[in-house]
């Protein structure tokens, strides 16, 4: 789950660390009230989870409170990579003399959380990390130890920060570990943290993201989570425990196991067609869940054809065929479905299914190539 | 021989009352595993699956000399049950649960690494060594045993891999699913050490996914060390950037863990990777015949 910068930003100045003064918006009207309180001069950035909101035109500086009120109106209501942006952040403009990008992360190789630190500052850390890795600086945590003040110094003086801020990059560094920390993050940026004309640090962005499986222990953070960013259809799969990840191809995919669901859609794109989903319905998935399953998958009007793989183990392939037959009473279809279930009660779920008027496939090379057909039209079943 | 588990795994169920635990603690017994007992705190003296039940792993340990165990229980009290196996004693310790907070395994993984015990998973379907012991969830039926090791970061891909093989009559020694989140017990390094050293593994099958660079590490232990051949599949060639699938650890972030680059990465160390899962028991049998 992705935070705001916003609630980043609120979050790390709970830690101690400066951000400039700011209110979230989603009037233009609001907006401009904000810039006046602030003393005129701010910037209104728009507030969505996707990067590049910069480049998108999303993030403008206004020299007056009517200026605010404008850049807001624009941008309130703009799409960014498909997200409508509903909030603006009205900060204070900063006085920046020099931008720094100072980060957490879980380092999966290395099985530690990894502080970052870069003297390029204000750039897609991943564009440093491609073009010139060694100003990337990078502090590997014990568990068992924690971020230490000698760690953070190290950092200030490989950043090659004047020493008057020693002290408060320490502060900042030691609280973005305990935000990091104490929010199961598995990212906290700042990108950048500038040092001000008049000498100071301050976290002019932030970003974080949180653990999903860490959610049942971060209710303050969970509830946070802004619905209205997220894919409709991953919102409904994820009430019914379903995996869904939205895809642009017309292929509708339901597969135990996420390593098979992928494999299945991989399968799909190397005999010509493309996956419209990921879709993992788990293991021993009941009949309701693989109905809801389906009923996610047909509401994609992009969809042509849907292939079943099951490969029953605990999942139980009669199971399957019920939730299959269920779903597609309520929700009749046109669409050809191509059903490979093969395992747990496999004998079963094919006479279930029988009634369905499927077509069925052995393998999961001949259950891809099927759905591949059926998708073009070049194959008979369905409902029809 | 055969690698982890074996005739010789004295194993108890963490979890053991609970729906899963209890579900597979039968099929493992179906399937001759030698399940010695079970844990579930504050039920110790009862029976589940015509085992004793203990409130404890030490207690276990005490009553029942168990050396493996494996794990059911719920993810919010999965790492506390990891290291309880290790402070008891436990030489390997399976843990099936899906959804444990990522800063837990990390705070686990580094109290394990400092005794001597070895951690399968966790998110993982577990280590089957066919004929002998089932520690795990897998269907148990579609295994023969034989020479061929697996190593899997998935589940039913797994199993598909398996099907195909046994289907050909060519049988496994073991296989083990190391478990698709970011921060496992064992690698893929680890696993491929073990069949390296076991004699009675002839060649190996290596399934992996996007996530991460563990596969492009393995494929620098595989130029390096193996001599046995290996056979790959690496999932989600079709994943797009940014998106979680399924597994907490199949995620292609800042452009690392693409499939593209694994494949590459195992290419070049003289890996046989193939584009078709089942395509792994074409080739597996083409160097059996060799």
């Amino acid at each position: 789950m992705n935070l705001h910068e916003y609630q980043s930003k609120r979050l790390f100045a709970q830690h101690g660390i400066p951000i400039p003064r700011g209110e979230v918006a989603t009037t233009p009207t609001e907006a401009r009230e904000i810039a006046r309180q602030l003393g005129g001069k701010a910037v209104v950035k728009a507030q969505v989870l996707v990067g590049g909101r910069g480049k998108a035109g999303g993030i403008k500086l206004a020299a007056t409170p009517d200026e605010a009120e404008e850049r807001a109106r624009a941008i309130l209501g703009m799409k960014i990579k498909g997200l409508t942006v509903s909030k603006v952040l009205v900060d204070e403009a900063a006085d920046i003399a020099k931008e720094l990008y100072l980060g957490l992360v879980v380092d999966r190789a290395q099985r530690r959380v990894v502080m970052m630190g870069s003297s390029e500052g204000g750039v897609d850390i991943e564009e440093v990390a491609a073009r010139s890795p060694e100003k990337i600086i990078k502090v590997p945590i014990h568990p068992f130890v924690g971020f230490r003040s000698y760690q953070a110094l190290e950092l200030a003086l490989s950043l090659g920060l004047p020493r008057e801020l020693f002290n408060s990059f320490t502060r900042i560094a030691m609280g973005l570990y305990e935000a990091f920390m104490g929010s199961d993050a598995s990212l906290a940026e700042i990108n950048p943290l500038v040092i001000t004309g008049d000498g100071r640090l301050l976290a002019l962005d932030g970003k974080m993201s949180v653990d999903d499986n860490a959610l049942f222990r971060q209710t303050t953070l969970a509830e946070m989570r802004d619905v209205s960013e997220e894919d409709p259809y991953e919102l409904e799969a994820r009430r019914f425990g379903l995996s869904y990840v939205k895809l642009d191809g017309e292929i509708g995919c339901m597969v135990n196991g996420a390593g098979l669901a992928m494999a299945t859609m991989d399968l799909t794109k190397l005999y010509g067609g493309s996956p419209a989903n990921f879709l993992d319905i788990g293991g021993g998935a009941t009949a309701e869940r693989v109905a809801a399953a389906l009923r996610i998958i047909l509401s994609d009007k992009n969809v042509k054809a849907v292939l079943f793989n099951i490969f029953g183990g605990i999942t139980r392939c009669d199971e399957v065929a019920r939730g299959i037959v269920a779903a597609l009473a309520e929700v009749p279809t046109n669409v050809p479905m191509v059903a490979r279930l093969v395992g747990t009660n496999e004998e079963e779920g094919r006479a279930i299914l029988a009634s369905a008027n499927m077509i069925t496939a052995r393998t999961l090379p001949e259950a891809a190539q099927k759905a591949v057909q059926a998708a073009k039209g070049q194959l008979g079943g369905g409902l029809s | 021989m055969s690698i982890l588990v074996d005739k010789n795994t004295r194993l108890i169920v963490q979890g053991i009352t609970g729906r899963e635990g209890l579900f597979h603690t039968q099929q493992m017994l179906a399937y001759g595993t030698k399940v010695v007992g079970g844990v579930t705190p504050g039920k110790g003296g009862q029976w589940a699956a015509g085992v004793p039940v203990f409130d404890t792993v030490a207690e276990a340990v005490r009553a029942t000399e168990a050396n493996t165990s494996i794990i059911y229980v719920p993810a919010r009290f999965a790492a506390d049950a990891i290291l309880e196996a290790v402070d008891a004693g436990i030489k390997l310790v399976v843990c099936i649960t899906e959804g444990i907070p990522t800063l837990d395994m990390v705070k686990a993984r580094a109290y394990i690494d400092q005794t001597g015990s070895r951690l399968i998973g966790p998110n993982c379907p577990g280590v089957i060594t066919p004929g002998q012991a089932k520690v795990g969830i897998m269907p148990g039926h579609i295994h023969i045993p034989g020479n061929v090791g697996i190593v899997s970061r998935s589940g039913t891909l797994t199993y598909e891999v398996v099907a195909a093989l046994t289907e050909r009559g060519i049988g496994q020694s073991t296989a083990v699913g190391i478990g698709g989140d970011p921060i496992i017990g064992s690698t893929f390094i680890d696993i491929l050490e073990m069949f390296e050293n076991d004699p009675e593994t002839e060649q190996v099958v290596m399934i992996g996914e996007i996530g991460g660079t563990d596969e492009e590490r393995a494929a620098e232990f595989i130029r390096q060390r193996m001599t046995k051949p290996v056979t790959a599949f690496i999932a989600g060639q079709t994943a797009p950037p940014g998106k979680r699938m399924g597994h907490a650890g199949a995620i292609i972030s800042g452009g690392t863990g693409t499939a593209a680059e694994k494949v590459k990465a195992l290419r070049a160390a003289g890996v046989e990777v193939v584009s078709i899962p089942t395509e792994i028991a074409d080739v597996v049998a083409t160097r059996l015949a060799a």
